[in-house]
């Protein structure tokens, strides 16, 4: 990394009094650097320390171990610093419930220091941009969910903040708004090159647009890479074939085809089902395996009934790290849970 | 690891460099900010004010000509000596409640958002607290235009005086207010009992509603050491313009002091708020 990290952590904690005089340790020995102009996703399940890590970081809570800083700046010892450049935009929502949208987005232009004219212009720009044109003599107790979080995005945007921390920004939304938030997240690190630092407990959120994908679990970061690294490290394709044949004769059919098509390492499964046995593969490239497998089959006679290739989800990678997985913690909240991520056959990824 | 568009515009529309940057913005500034902020839902919706004038408006009307029955007072003579009180009570009623709109902004994110722009954290406690007086002086307007109707005539520049005495006690009521509801925002059934459990006798020890002369000693031994007793009988001499009466140094004095705890305490607990 040839540019100083924007924001760098060493060892940071924070330990909290719990109920009967126990301490819950919601972070534990955080240590990273982010680059700047990178989109860091904290990928992770409830009470993982998302939240308590973002707190640290924005100067909200002080750490009870290590040290930050961001921007820079100690987040300990110079918080005034580190706000001066930095914008958040938490879990729950900004905006007071009594306050018109857009007195309350004036508002912040002025703690942030902006001059009048200038806050005008942003509040126009950013009124315009997230589609609150409608709503801003409203008071925001009067707005949707999804309305009161656009209204969070902007007031998170007025100070044009080189680094810009997000907690959560589309839970709770309908599919359609979470499309719509990440687009205008994306065009804002496009044009602007913000660096964009946020949580998520949504799978393909962070599958899809980090950059890195941080994995956290108990107050510990337990991955740290790419997602598609992620996955093809931790996780792997799985192939899942019907053949015509019973379960030993078909494992030995698919054994023999892998072996010929040069793949290693396979440890193919059997599940009778009728007169078809089903067999599972795991592989690496999935993709090139696939119709090499295929094709050594069908030259050593066999029949294939159907053929899938399933990529794995970063659900995988962390059922495999932790034996947990990541969507219990969801419980069937219609519309915000990703869809199973079955890719048939020569969809591209 | 990937790096960003070279091209970059910044939001502020400035030519070069990172987006133009925001920057703290001295105490006063915050403070104003802090001040416009909660200032503007009253000031958009103002018939809030009058309709939280619903109680003192009971007050006036079924407390007066009772009190001037008892007394054998004339309405006008007995709304001279109660209006001033009832003003306190307005004062006492609106800034003690309103810790609850700061408890509410810590409960859901807004008080967060406020901690984490670079604002100094006493500016946080000073421009609530200070945007308490104007509420508390449009109603005591309010109420005194009403009881004007049944022959109440207040001194003005007693009234004025008295108001600006109100309006620094209200600055310190609020702030301990606040300070309550920082207090309490880990269970807020405690802002609500500590606050109603104070509010009644602070009000009955005060002397706003009925002479404590007629009460035992000890009423009159407590009602000394509560600081609302020198604001209604420094505000009973002002609306009547005495301005000689040693009440109106006491109060001033007591109008101070509890600002200044106020405040003390409040921008302590602003610190220390998360
Ligand atoms: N203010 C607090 N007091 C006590 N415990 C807390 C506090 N904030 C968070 N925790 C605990 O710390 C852990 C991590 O919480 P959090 O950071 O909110 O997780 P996440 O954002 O990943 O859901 C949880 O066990 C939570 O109960
Ligand atoms: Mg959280």
């Amino acid at each position: 990394m040839s540019t100083p990290p924007i924001i760098s952590a060493r060892g940071l904690s924070k330990s909290f009094r719990g109920p009967g005089g126990r301490t819950v340790e919601a972070v534990s020995d955080l240590t990273m650097d982010v680059a700047p102009g990178t989109l860091t996703a904290f990928l992770g399940p409830n009470g993982a320390g998302k939240s308590t890590s973002l707190r640290m970081l924005t100067t909200l809570l002080r750490p009870t171990g290590g040290s930050a800083s961001v921007c820079g700046f100690d987040v300990a010892r110079q918080p005034a610093e580190v706000r001066a450049r930095i914008g958040y935009i938490g879990q729950k929502n900004g905006a007071g419930q009594y306050q018109r949208v857009r007195d309350e987005l004036l508002s912040q232009g002025a703690l942030y220091g902006l001059g009048r004219a200038e806050t005008r212009r942003r509040v126009d720009e950013l009124v315009e941009a997230l589609g609150l044109g409608e709503l801003v003599r409203r008071p925001t107790m009067k707005l949707s969910g999804g309305q009161r979080r656009r209204v969070d995005i902007a007031l998170g945007l007025i100070p044009g903040p080189r680094l810009l921390f997000l907690d959560e920004p589309t839970t709770g939304l309908d599919p359609q708004s979470r499309a719509h938030l990440w687009e205008h997240i994306l065009g804002l690190r496009r044009r602007y090159g913000t660096t964009l630092f946020l949580t998520t407990h949504y799978l393909d959120e962070a599958d899809q647009f980090a950059e890195r994908v941080m994995v956290v679990d108990r107050g510990r970061i337990i991955a740290d890479d790419t997602a598609s690294r992620l996955k093809s490290d931790l996780a792997g394709d799985r192939i899942t074939l019907t053949v015509d044949a019973g379960p030993a004769a078909a494992v030995a059919a698919v054994r023999g085809a892998a072996d010929a098509a040069g793949v290693t390492g396979t440890a193919p499964e059997a599940d009778r089902t009728g007169e078809v046995t089903r067999v599972v593969v795991a592989v690496d490239h999935g993709e090139r395996v696939l119709p090499a497998l295929l094709r050594a089959l069908e030259r050593g006679g066999h029949t294939v009934r159907t053929a899938e290739l399933t990529r794995p989800t970063l659900d995988d990678v962390f059922l495999r790290l932790t034996g947990r997985s990541l969507r219990e913690e969801e419980p069937g909240v219609p519309g915000t849970g990703p869809a199973p991520e079955a890719t048939s056959v020569g969809v591209p990824r | 690891m990937t790096t960003a568009p070279t091209t970059r515009e910044s939001p502020g529309g400035t030519p070069g460099g990172g987006p133009a940057q925001a920057r703290p913005a001295g105490v006063l500034h915050d403070c104003v900010s802090v001040f416009v902020r909660e200032l503007r839902p009253v000031l958009r919706d103002p018939f809030s004010l009058v309709f939280s004038l619903m109680q003192p408006l009971m007050f006036l009307a079924f407390f007066g000509p009772l009190l001037g029955g008892m007394t054998g007072l004339p309405i006008d003579r007995a709304f001279q000596w109660f209006v001033p009180g009832i003003v306190v009570m307005i004062a006492l009623f609106g800034t003690a409640m309103t810790g609850s709109n700061l408890l509410f902004e810590i409960q859901s994110g807004a008080h967060e958002r406020m901690l984490v722009a670079p604002v100094t954290r006493s500016a946080l406690m000073v421009g609530r607290a200070c945007k308490e007086m104007v509420p508390l002086v449009l109603q005591a307007l309010v109420i005194s235009g009403v009881a004007a109707f049944f022959g109440f005539r207040p001194s003005l520049p007693g009234m004025v005086v008295g108001l600006v005495v109100l309006a620094v006690f209200g600055v310190g009521l609020g702030a301990l207010s606040y300070a309550l509801a920082i207090v309490s925002r880990n269970r807020d059934w405690m802002f609500w009992t500590v606050q109603q459990g104070l509010l009644f006798p602070l009000m009955l020890l005060s002397g706003m509603l009925l002479p404590l002369e007629a009460g035992p000693g000890w009423m009159q031994v407590l009602s000394r050491f509560n600081p609302l007793t020198y604001m209604v009988d420094a505000e009973r001499a002002l609306f009547n313009g005495q301005f000689g009466d040693p009440s109106v140094a006491a109060g001033a004095v007591a109008a101070v002091v509890v600002a200044a705890l106020g405040l003390t305490v409040g921008i302590r607990a602003m610190r220390n708020s998360i």
